[in-house]
């Protein structure tokens, strides 16, 4: 069995993602994780490049667009993965993938979040509980789309340029 | 001069690790099929079983959205630039 796939995590920026989720309840939450892929670092070609951590140094946080039933779905529009974008190269960073809440449902994704997801993303998925965040996991869909690969949050130091972008995005 | 098709970040890998590639081609759907002829694994990503564009796949010719034009029959001319645009969905 090939090895998890990891994502570097701050505590604060993991604190950050939960506050978020608690404070959308009963509704999901989403938003975007900027930062950098390192499997570029890999020289050796037989190194399986999804082992190789990648670090999320800041958060881009969402409105979500589902208005019909923003309890159990979510939505980012092309614009606000656009919008993502930008932030992310305004900081020498890439969209690496996104968060959203689960309202008293597991952090483990459904059916819909598999029909619905793109490769190479990592999907953190936050279970919040009566509105009070639990379990976060991360997760990354098979290259045949026929399921999730679990992919390991380990903390990392906070980065100083953690909370540039969220500052600026809840300044609007 | 050819169209440019901009490959967004998640579906590199699948395509050769491009960030673009130049086809010549006269609409939308000759593009995107050019590009899945050259790069097999991009297609389960973006087309359904039935060949259809999944629904969160976005695809822009220069700015426009090809929802608002003539869909995949959107016609292009060389120098335009498509782009595929993820939208990101999911739920419990």
């Amino acid at each position: 069995m090939s090895p998890s796939p990891r994502l570097w995590v701050s505590d604060v920026l993991a604190g950050n993602i939960r506050e978020h989720c608690a404070r959308a309840y009963p509704h999901e939450c989403c938003g975007a994780l900027l930062g950098r892929d390192l499997s570029f670092l890999a020289m050796d070609p037989d190194i399986d490049v999804r082992t190789i951590p990648r670090e999320v140094l800041a958060l881009f946080p969402l409105v979500n667009r589902r208005e019909d039933s923003p309890r159990n779905r979510f939505s980012v529009t092309a614009d606000d993965v656009r919008a993502a974008e930008r932030a992310a190269q305004e900081q020498s960073l890439e969209v690496l993938g996104w968060y959203h809440s689960h309202p008293d449902h597991p952090a483990r994704p459904s059916e819909y979040d598999r029909e619905h997801a793109w490769p190479w993303y990592s999907y953190v998925i936050v279970s919040v509980q009566a509105g009070s965040p639990a379990e976060m996991t991360s997760w990354r869909l098979a290259d045949d789309r026929s399921g999730f690969t679990p992919e390991l949050i380990e903390p990392m130091r906070d980065p100083a340029a953690g909370s540039s972008a969220q500052e600026a995005h809840d300044a609007r | 001069m050819p169209v440019k098709v901009m490959i967004p970040t998640p579906l590199r890998p699948y395509a050769g690790k491009h960030n673009s590639v130049e086809y010549k081609a006269a609409t939308v759907a000759d593009a995107l099929r050019q590009l899945t002829s050259q790069f097999n694994d991009l297609k389960r990503h973006l087309f359904t079983e039935d060949g259809k564009l999944r629904s969160f796949v976005n695809v822009y010719v220069n700015d426009e959205d090809i929802r608002y034009l003539a869909k995949e029959g959107t016609p292009i001319k060389d120098g335009d630039t498509i782009s595929i645009v993820p939208s990101i969905a999911g739920g419990d």
